[in-house]
């Protein structure tokens, strides 16, 4: 059993599809969403550990009775992580699944199972 | 576990001479083992092909398999490591499960999907792609079986402690004959349910967990009200610490580097988790790339309200307990959380203990089982798919006698574990667990993200993100007080420590990262010219031709 990709297929068909203006858009739209985000709850990650190790005082700060900043910074992490989740979800229904979707149908009618290219 | 009369039943069972709640365990104990394994063998019955073994068929749904990734992910770290660690740092402990959170969507937005679009079984399927195949795969299966090992020794020593505890074997023998046991029990899972009857088994023990869980949670908040203003506040007064306990410095704070510890802790506890094995394996037991984001969804849901809850079971365990008994128990914290159940339920030596004891503790065997399973699964597939049947086979091996190596490598590696569980010592658990998310961090992380997303990416950065990752992290931790130096080291007697942290994460993954950069732009390779390319990321993207 190989789990090499298939050489049978015309990899032209790949490669013309990821030229094509569809896939471009299909790209940016996962690529500009997930990079920055990703960049960004790391960032607020870091923050949060960074805050954790060097501002002991701004940490300790109560803010309702026992519950100290530390705490409350620490929930944040949790509500965020949730809601970055939530958010991801949204933008592949309305942005990626319809696109990736009309992109596979088109590169699967080219790439037939046994591997020769249909006609366009 | 459920309904009034198993309840009187277990009442009866437990009127309570001390010790005998040690038969309670044992019973209910042997009641999961015997259902898993009645399950297994059903699984069992239903697997026929490869696609059956390594990845259940892809018949799961989203929220079954968000249950299994839990159940895969909330190991003896978690459950025991965490909780104890809370009780014994206070807030420090808190991180940890912060960490373990956040990482999942580092999972969610860049791996899950492209990596069930692109691959069939495992890890080293996607790597070996775009590459050349041999040398790619291999790496993969050695980085895919070092990460595993050492999440294997964490969840053993796990299972160390708590035979040590809650069955009040002492003597080396009988601790000893358990961890053969709970081996035995998870090569019996491996091999005769494949990924379906793991799965099934990883659901199981996720439901009672969460269950379980919210019971002791729900107890401890009623003791305080419900406030968790009250409850942070008892803890700080019992541990004896005052506010000092409630903010972060306790474990971490003592000196500069142990802040940078932290540091490194952190980083590798986010970037680890979209590396590990087991858990990348389970993206391939549904049938899209939707259903993989739908079991992130469900796993981040289910696995941040566990965590939420380990925040008052570690709290509540501070404050309700003395902090040298949760100390004279185990060193290290790790039994916290069963005698926080034991004290919720009317203290030792009453009924309510020792049922929640019992209850606690069985469900803790259940989940170190489950996630050993997971384990071994995950390295035996590597073994068998990346390593046997492409590697030594070069691809001419038959899907049976693929199947049969993944087998035998199971067997071989749960015999591993059990050598683990036998020597291992008195580490905290979530500290080790820590150590598998630097590796895999450090070796598995870059060379995924960079074959998915870059484009001039190329074998020999392949494998240089992976072995040099690998070697730098493995060879900090030798060098590191984890292994000697320390009273609380592996080997305490000895010395050959130089390496400041407990978390090479600091310097082994920007290491990896930077090594895989290094390895594709020296390379003279000509398999970074597009084609392959652009096969694995119209297909990684868009799903076509996915198996």
């Amino acid at each position: 059993m190989s789990s090499t990709p298939p050489t049978g297929r015309p990899p032209d068909v790949y490669e013309e599809v990821q030229q094509s203006e569809e896939f471009g858009e299909l790209r940016r739209a996962h690529r500009s969403f997930a990079f920055p985000l990703t960049v960004g709850f790391i960032t607020w990650y870091l923050l949060y550990v960074l805050l954790s190790s060097y501002a002991d005082g701004f940490m300790g700060t109560e803010v309702v009775g026992n519950i100290n900043m530390a705490f409350v910074l620490g929930i944040l992490q949790f509500v965020t992580t949730f809601a970055i989740a939530w958010w991801y979800a949204r933008h592949a229904a309305a942005k990626l699944d319809p696109r990736s979707e009309q992109l596979k149908a088109a590169v699967e009618s080219r790439v037939a199972g046994n591997g020769t290219e249909v006609g366009k | 576990m459920t309904g009034a009369t198993t309840t009187n039943a277990l009442q009866m069972f437990a009127q309570s001479e001390p010790g005998e709640h040690r038969t309670l365990i044992v019973t209910l104990f042997s009641v999961f083992v015997a259902f898993t394994l009645a399950v297994t063998v059903w699984a069992g019955r239903k697997t026929k092909d490869a696609t059956d073994y390594y990845a259940g068929g892809r018949s799961f749904t989203g929220f079954q398999n968000g249950l299994a990734i839990s159940g895969d992910y909330m190991s003896a770290a978690s459950f025991l490591g965490i909780a104890g660690a809370i009780a014994l740092a206070g807030y420090d402990g808190f991180l940890y499960s912060i960490g373990f959170l956040v990482a999942w969507l580092v999972a969610l937005l860049l791996v899950a999907e492209p990596l069930r679009n692109s691959g069939r079984f495992t890890m080293g399927d996607v790597l070996a792609y775009r590459m050349r195949q041999r040398p790619v795969r291999t790496a993969a299966g050695v980085s895919t079986i070092v990460v595993s090992i050492f999440y294997l020794l964490a969840q053993m020593v796990g299972a160390g402690a708590l035979v040590a505890l809650l069955l009040g074997i002492t003597g080396e023998a009988g601790k000893n004959l358990i961890v053969v046991l709970v081996g035995l029990v998870m090569i019996l899972y491996v091999t005769i349910g494949g990924m379906k009857g793991t799965t099934w088994v990883q659901i199981i023990k996720a439901v009672l967990l969460i269950l379980g869980t919210l019971l002791i949670t729900i107890l401890v908040l009623a003791k305080f009200d419900f406030n968790i203003s009250q409850l942070l506040g008892a803890a700080a007064d019992n541990s004896g610490k005052g506010s000092a306990f409630l903010e972060p410095g306790l474990k971490y704070g003592v000196t500069s580097t142990s802040t940078i510890d932290f540091i490194s802790l952190g980083i590798a506890l986010v970037l680890g988790t979209a590396g590990l094995p087991h858990i990348l394996i389970r993206f391939y037991t549904v049938p899209t790339a939707q259903t993989a984001r739908k079991s992130v969804l469900w796993a981040i849901g289910i696995i941040g309200g566990f965590y939420l809850m380990t925040i008052a079971l570690g709290f509540g365990a501070a404050a309700l307990i003395k902090q040298e008994t949760i100390i004279e128990s185990n060193p290290a914290g790790n039994t916290a959380a069963p005698l926080l159940a034991e004290e919720i339920g009317g203290g030792a030596g009453s009924t309510g203990g020792a049922i929640l004891l019992a209850m606690i503790s069985a469900v803790a065997f259940a989940t170190i089982l489950a996630v050993v399973a997971g384990l071994t699964l995950a390295s035996s597939s590597s073994f068998a798919h990346d390593l046997y049947a492409n590697v030594i086979r070069k691809g001419k091996a038959t899907e049976k006698e693929e199947i049969a190596a993944a087998r035998i490598a199971a067997v071989a590696i749960g015999a591993v574990a059990i050598v683990l569980g036998v020597f291992a010592g008195s580490l905290n658990v979530a500290g080790l667990v820590a150590l598998a998310f630097a590796v895999a961090a450090s070796a598995n992380l870059p060379t995924i993200l960079y074959s998915l997303f870059w484009k001039r990416f190329t074998t020999q950065g392949a494998l240089w993100s992976i072995y040099g990752g690998l070697f730098t992290s493995v060879f900090l931790v030798l060098f590191s007080p984890v292994v000697s130096g320390k009273e609380t080291s592996m080997w305490p007697g000895v010395d050959f420590q130089w390496f400041p942290l407990e978390n090479p994460g600091l310097i082994s993954i920007p290491a990896g990262f930077l090594l895989g950069w290094l390895g594709s732009m020296l390379s003279k390779d000509e398999d970074a010219t597009g084609k392959k390319y652009a096969e694995l990321e119209v297909r990684s993207l868009t799903g076509a031709g996915a198996h």
